[in-house]
């Protein structure tokens, strides 16, 4: 079977890359907040306090693109439903949320919360039970979207759906999740979703220092997925994710259980996602059943592909980058946002199939290429 | 309820007329009779005029309480008609042109309160008898809510002299209303014999009211509970009929909205997340249409500008498709992943063209005249004229379209290239010509759809991703690259989407149907009409 031995390329784990993946870190995670207390607002390097929790959107944006990367990068399934696992890890942060606020609805009931007041409802149902505690929320972020993933992609891998198929079936699977949402009886907010939140673990949300914890927390995770995807995609079971995008029936003849090696991948995949849209929720204040939408999980692939699409720096990068060009020009010109997000969709498919990583990447690799004699395999 | 007191009070004279025939005269005589003193006489005179069902009598009596009834100087009656400047009197009896008499010798005939009530009741009971259907219909139907024994007596008057099958129906169920309120015991048990063979959901409440009156023959009761069996049974298989239709329609919709992807999805493997925003250009193109022919044309013309905007919508979405094709799809063949991307980047743009141009609100596309109404089959449902005309157009559509397919050497050489491009090439075959005519095909098709579908709903710019989920689904359901699976696919969705509407909910059945279509392609990954052979692995 395959397994998670390094392959034989020891510089993926060398002095080098540890030495930039602290700094690229530290600097993330203390450089925002320490502008934000320290330099005096009206100073020009100053972070004022909105800017904070924007950047931890882009975050657990680029948390989300790259649990898409694992997946459509280097295993070649194309999700168009990564945005549910998303959605589903922040519903069970907005439960967990919900709960907190207790007496302080508008309704002031100590156990439901005022949507469920409003739609006359006299008992908590089960599936809201034990959401007050952080620890039994937090396990719920990850079972949750994994158990789904766990599910539906032992379902249709075993069933050999593959390519477009799975894409499709994927995004009917968003698309049912999100009309299921928008349901009022369904128990989670309808269409309005779940807002208004007050505290998490006691301090409150609206505070610029829980905002600046929210942050750091955001970075961690951002961090850690990372760790976590490169660990996956550099070791041998990496290799066979690489071997099953290009060539997918040569690898099941060469004896390798494709279908565990496309569930595990998947699976870990959703819980990344679903961490992303836990952290998400606290820091853009509400969850509703919009985030389903099959837009939404189209957009993701994207910023995947705009920033490199297998390489796991291009999907955050593609992912801060999209976000931060949507926010400036859904203000500063709202109309021409769609013109230039459908443009990009278009160019980089057509130009730039390698993303803004591949545009980098491309004059060393020209350079390497003219230094070194080419392998006698490529010569054809 | 002052005047359906007065009503009841003046159909009970009628009846009493009916029943007396003594009184009973001729309609000169009674006519006559009007111009007397006494308002006790005029009111005689005013149920007799009702119960005759003389149609005479209406444009009579609407005088008579307008005050356009006069008497002249020898006692005959006269009706004077107003047309503009001019005022013409005629003989109320003979219709003789008496304009030359002298105004001053006529009186008008004075209306009190009470007389005004008869005139009511009279009109009433003369609409069983008007020369106008729909009034008579109209009238047939209203009876049903005052049952009476007079009313039963008029209503078997009006059965005598009645032509109209439909009108009948409506008279015979009202009659049997009204028997069931008043008649003898057989009287009421064939009533509800009558009553137990309809679906109006009147009938039901008063069933129920001698289901629940204990003071009632225990055997009507029974025949009560018989009645309301079969009526529910009825309604039961009329729903199911209904959700049948329905879902036919549903199928037809959805199947014109992804027949044009079979074709760009299906059989050229292009993800086209465009295909939506095609379908929306061709409903705007309805509405461009339907405005040009409000603003240039005479009133008249409205009624045809489907005529214009099909094939109007069929060329500009095809061209447009074309030019997408040509400027983007061409450099993406063989890799369907990426074609989704560029496509709904193209169907970003598209959405948002139409947004900066339209605005974001709803357009109204109206339907022609002849598309709107229905008629009702078996009772109990309408089965609208613009959803049998769009099944009827999807039929044609789809019929068309494999004509082309199979029996044109474009069909021929469409299906070649997207069998072995490299083989067609070598064979002559312009491939990129063949690649942009087809998926201009596919598109123009989606625009047909887009008016089809203007027909049955808004037209706003988020039109096409409405329908773009469902499309897919439908095409992938039905097995890629062939256009039997489409249709089956769209039927069967259609259908099972409204038959569990009732059991689920809209939500619920729709949320049933798309995990069913999941689990579904897990069994069948490839549809239920999957191609087999060399050509399935491509």
């Amino acid at each position: 079977m395959w397994g998670f031995a390094p392959s034989e390329d020891k510089g993926k784990w060398g002095k080098r890359f540890w030495a930039s993946f602290a700094v690229c870190g530290i600097v993330l995670a203390l450089a925002v907040p320490l502008l934000n207390t320290w330099v005096p607002p009206d100073s020009s390097i100053a972070m004022p306090d909105y800017i904070v929790p924007l950047l931890g959107k882009y975050l657990c944006f680029a948390l989300l693109a790259l649990s898409l990367d694992l997946i459509w990068g280097y295993a070649g399934i194309l999700s168009l439903g990564h945005g549910a696992f998303f959605a589903l890890g922040g519903y069970c942060m907005g439960m967990y949320l919900m709960r907190q606020i207790g007496t302080r609805g508008v309704y002031g009931n100590p156990l439901l919360s005022d949507f469920m007041v409003f739609l006359n409802w006299k008992e908590l149902p089960w599936f809201w039970w034990e959401f007050d505690h952080f620890a039994y929320a937090a396990a719920m972020v990850v079972l949750v979207p994994g158990l789904l993933a766990l599910v539906f992609g032992w379902l249709a891998f075993r069933a050999r759906v593959t390519g477009v198929y799975l894409s499709i079936i994927t995004q009917a699977m968003t698309y049912a999740l999100m009309l299921a949402f928008f349901r009022n009886d369904m128990g989670f907010g309808g269409n309005n979703g779940m807002t208004d939140y007050k505290d998490i673990l006691g301090w409150d949300i609206h505070q610029s220092s829980t905002r600046r914890g929210l942050y750091i927390a955001s970075v961690l995770a951002l961090g850690l997925g990372y760790l976590v995807c490169r660990y996956i995609t550099v070791s041998k079971f990496g290799r066979l994710l690489l071997a099953l995008r290009d060539a997918e029936s040569r690898v099941r003849f060469l004896g390798y259980s494709v279908t565990n090696a496309q569930l595990f991948v998947f699976t870990i995949s959703a819980v990344l996602a679903g961490i992303a849209g836990a952290l998400y929720v606290p820091q853009v204040g509400i969850i509703n059943p919009s985030e389903f939408s099959p837009g939404n999980s189209i957009e993701i692939a994207i910023w995947v592909s705009i920033g490199g699409r297998g390489t796991l720096i291009g999907a955050i990068a593609g992912a801060v980058l999209v976000n931060s060009a949507k926010t400036w020009l859904t203000s500063a010109a709202p109309e021409t946002w769609l013109f230039v997000l459908g443009a990009l969709f278009i160019l980089t498919t057509l130009v730039f199939p390698h993303g803004i990583v591949g545009l980098l990447r491309r004059p060393r690799r020209i350079r390497a290429r003219a230094a070194a004699p080419m392998p006698a395999g490529e010569q054809a | 309820m002052g005047v359906r007191a007065a009503r009841f009070v003046a159909i009970l004279f009628v009846v009493m007329a009916i029943a007396a025939p003594a009184e009973a005269d001729d309609f000169a005589s009674l006519v006559g009779r009007l111009a007397g003193d006494s308002f006790a006489d005029k009111e005689k005179a005013v149920t007799a005029l009702g119960a005759q069902g003389d149609p005479r009598a209406v444009s009579l009596l609407q005088a008579l309480t307008d005050g356009h009834l006069l008497r002249g100087p020898d006692g005959r009656v006269v009706v004077s008609q107003t047309a503009g400047e001019t005022t013409r009197l005629r003989d109320a009896v003979t219709g003789e042109d008496i304009s030359r008499t002298d105004p001053d010798s006529l009186d008008r005939i004075i209306v009190n309160n009470r007389l005004r009530g008869a005139i009511e009741g009279a009109l009433g009971a003369l609409s069983l008898f008007s020369t106008d259907p729909a009034v008579r219909l109209a009238a047939a139907r209203d009876a049903m809510k005052h049952p009476s024994a007079p009313e039963a007596a008029l209503l078997e008057k009006a059965i005598a002299v009645e032509q109209d099958p439909e009108i009948r129906a409506a008279m015979r169920q009202s009659l049997a209303a009204a028997r069931l309120a008043s008649g003898s015991k057989e009287q009421r048990l064939a009533a509800i014999r009558v009553l137990g063979t309809t679906t109006d959901p009147q009938v039901n409440n008063l069933l129920d009211e001698i289901r629940a009156n204990r003071d009632l023959d225990p055997a009507l009761r029974e025949a009560a509970d018989a009645a309301l069996l079969s009526i529910g049974n009825r309604l039961k298989l009329v729903g199911l009929v209904a959700n049948l239709f329905q879902g036919i329609s549903l199928g037809s919709v959805l199947l014109l909205a992804a027949i044009g992807l079979a074709i760009t999805f299906g059989v050229m493997g292009v993800i086209n997340m465009a295909h939506g925003e095609m379908i929306m250009l061709g409903a705007y193109t309805a509405y461009v249409c339907q405005q040009l022919f409000r603003a240039f044309l005479p009133a008249g013309w409205i009624d045809a500008y489907l005529g214009l905007a099909v094939p109007m919508a069929f060329l500009f979405t095809g061209a447009v498709g074309v030019a997408v094709e040509r400027s983007v799809i061409r450099f993406l063949y063989g890799r369907p992943l990426e074609t989704l991307l560029a496509t709904w980047g193209v169907s970003l743009i598209l959405q948002q063209t139409v947004r900066s141009i339209f605005g974001a609100p709803n357009k109204e596309v109206s339907n022609p005249s002849w598309m709107t109404g229905g008629f009702d089959p078996i009772g109990g449902f309408t089965v609208t004229w613009n959803r049998l005309y769009i099944i009827v157009f999807c039929f044609i559509v789809l019929a068309v379209l494999a004509l082309i397919l199979n029996r044109t050497s474009f069909g021929l050489h469409m299906r070649a290239v997207t069998q072995n491009r490299a083989m067609a090439s070598v064979m002559g075959i312009p491939t990129a010509r063949i690649d942009a005519l087809t998926f201009g095909l596919g598109s123009g098709i989606a625009g047909m759809a887009g008016v089809a579908l203007s027909q049955v709903g808004n037209v706003s710019p988020n039109l096409g991703s409405i329908y773009i989920v469902d499309s897919f689904l439908v095409v992938v359901f039905g097995g890629v690259g062939n256009l039997a699976g489409t249709l089956v696919g769209a039927l069967s969705l259609g259908i099972a989407n409204k038959l569990l509407e009732p059991l689920a909910g809209v939500i619920l059945g729709k949320i049933a149907v798309l995990i069913a279509i999941i689990l579904f392609i897990q069994r069948r990954p490839r549809g239920l009409f999957a191609l087999k052979g060399r050509t399935a692995e491509a």
